[in-house]
């Protein structure tokens, strides 16, 4: 698989510390990465040196270690900065992580946006992470949920999007990758086309942040949102980026801590951004540690990374697809490294656990999709998911299993 | 038999397995021999849900003894439930309260009734010593 000049993925393995170890007495195969992913040596490292040497309240101390950790909590910030080119670093809030944010947009654009007879423009294959915060806020409101249907391969039908996009929308909420089907969405035509009726959009790039090269202001959107996890820094940390035009805008929608310039019974004045979304302690030592799964990323290279893994795939797919009685769910012709799949008659938990005897992580069930499902007329899929760290030898002894799998069952 | 004996029986037929794939196999075979439940019963009124796996329970009371019949859309999840049913059915609900289901620990399977593993199991468990109570609490108040 490697060509001249393309970074050494076995190596690259190494720094893993968790893969090298056996499940079940077999060698662990880690196949759920869309779930979450592994955390480099040099992850995991930081975090300890962060808590052996710098651990302080960030923004508040005068002493030597506040101003140290807050040194470092502003770094993080300007790694993610550049590493989704945004303009400014005004315009790239903390949080807890995609659902966090997703939340505090629905939220704080619900209050100051969205009245009766709104409409929220979402689509058929959204986590239910960037549905339910809209419903809330929907309920609230007097809104409506429109929904941009797709095709059975999992691609959008964007011929449709003209027609959803009315006066009454006031916001888009699509995921740049999804989580079930891997299908690579045309965010920036959807961006394109919202734009020019003055409607914003919200990218959940949860499942894409890791797999591809992110340009917040190439794609225009005006508002992205993605966890740390998901992109081999820890969990609870998670980031909002917002025009800085639109946070601005926004109010805050959580009170107290850092997010405040003064306060008095009578009236609060709010803090500067992106400080005003950040209230309360911040997760500052995830962020740092984030930074440094960034700075790990960069350092690999994401053009290897995209290329790496959509070697992964293919191989994976052409070997799937060979074993009759399989059927593959999201045929999208462009995909992220998410392979989800059905077997006639046999049930996705009976798949999940006779491959977890055999070492192999794959994740079971509806994955927090179940209108996705529903489409497909099924309860569920077994999903396998590729990080670059995986190998084709893992992928061989995956479909050995499901050839098992076949025997066992049929 | 009482459900102790049925269980140290089930806990001798598995101890000639030490290999899981072996173990999986003698659940296969068991769901296979589980009759599956009529369709008037796998609806909603009678489903446990997990969140991956549905078990199926109806429970009736005949000369004072429970039986049970359940069924599930998963086969290794349906092996264990044949083994559930074959352990409390037929007994009073007196036994089925009082019982301890130790042989779940014993032959190895104990990873399947974790309250993380989303496949109905351990609600079946507890839905079948609900009906139990149920039962009793109706033979009761006829006495």
């Amino acid at each position: 698989m490697n060509t001249a000049g393309s970074p050494d993925f076995l190596q690259i393995r190494s720094d893993f510390p968790i893969l090298n170890q056996q499940v079940h007495g077999k060698a662990l195969i880690y196949f759920d990465n869309a779930a979450t992913t592994q955390k480099p040596q040099q992850v995991i490292q930081g975090i300890t040196d962060f808590y052996t040497h710098y651990n302080s309240n960030i923004h508040r101390g005068v002493h030597r270690l506040s101003q140290e950790s807050t040194r470092l909590y502003e770094e993080a910030r300007q790694k993610v900065q550049a590493f989704i080119h945004a303009r400014s670093e005004k315009e790239i809030v903390f949080t807890a992580g995609a659902t966090a944010s997703i939340n505090a947009v629905a939220t704080s654009f619900g209050d100051s946006f969205l009245s009766q007879g709104d409409e929220i423009l979402l689509s058929q294959m959204e986590h239910h992470a960037n549905i339910v915060p809209w419903q809330i806020v929907a309920n609230r409101k007097g809104c409506s949920i429109k929904v941009i249907p797709m095709n059975d391969a999992g691609e959008l039908l964007l011929e449709q999007l003209d027609s959803l996009l009315t006066e009454k929308t006031k916001i888009v909420a699509v995921s740049q990758v999804s989580n079930s089907l891997g299908t690579i969405n045309p965010v920036k035509e959807i961006i394109e086309k919202a734009h020019q009726q003055g409607i914003p959009v919200l990218i959940d790039g949860s499942q894409a942040i890791q797999h591809q090269e992110i340009n917040v202001t190439e794609l225009d959107c005006d508002f992205y949102v993605f966890s740390g996890h998901k992109i081999y820094a820890p969990t609870g940390i998670g980031v909002l980026y917002g025009k800085e035009r639109w946070l601005e805008k926004l109010p805050p929608y959580q009170g107290g801590g850092d997010m405040i310039d003064h306060v008095s019974f009578e009236k609060t004045t709010y803090n500067q951004l992106p400080f005003k979304f950040e209230a309360g302690t911040m997760n500052f030592v995830g962020a740092h540690a984030l930074g440094l799964a960034l700075d790990y990323v960069s350092a690999i290279g994401m053009k290897s990374i995209m290329e790496r893994e959509a070697n992964l795939l293919q191989y994976a797919t052409s070997q799937l697809q060979q074993i009759e009685g399989t059927r593959i769910i999201g045929t999208a012709s462009q995909k992220a490294s998410v392979l989800s799949f059905v077997m006639d008659q046999i049930h996705q938990y009976d798949i999940g656990m006779v491959l977890d005897k055999m070492g192999v992580a794959l994740r079971t069930g509806t994955h927090c999709n179940e209108p996705v499902m529903n489409y497909f007329g099924i309860d569920g899929t077994v999903r396998a998911s590729f990080a670059f760290y995986n190998t084709e030898d893992e992928i061989n002894i995956f479909i050995r299993g499901i050839e098992k799998v076949k025997l066992m069952f049929g | 038999m009482t459900i102790r004996e049925i269980q140290n029986q089930i806990i001798e037929d598995f101890e000639v397995f030490d290999d899981w794939m072996d173990k999986y196999n003698l659940l296969i075979e068991l769901s296979k021999e589980l009759p599956e439940l009529d369709s008037t019963f796998r609806t909603e009124q009678y489903v446990i849900k997990g969140c991956q796996s549905k078990v199926w329970l109806v429970a009736d009371l005949h000369d004072g003894k429970i039986q049970f019949k359940a069924d599930s859309d998963a086969i290794i999840v349906k092996g264990i439930v044949a083994l559930m049913v074959k352990v409390l059915s037929n007994q009073t609900p007196a036994d089925i309260l009082d019982s301890d289901l130790y042989f779940i620990n014993q032959i190895g399977l104990k990873e399947n009734l974790s309250p993380t593993r989303s496949n109905g199991l351990l609600a079946m468990i507890k839905q079948m010593k609900l009906y139990a109570l149920a039962y009793q609490t109706r033979i009761s108040g006829k006495s």
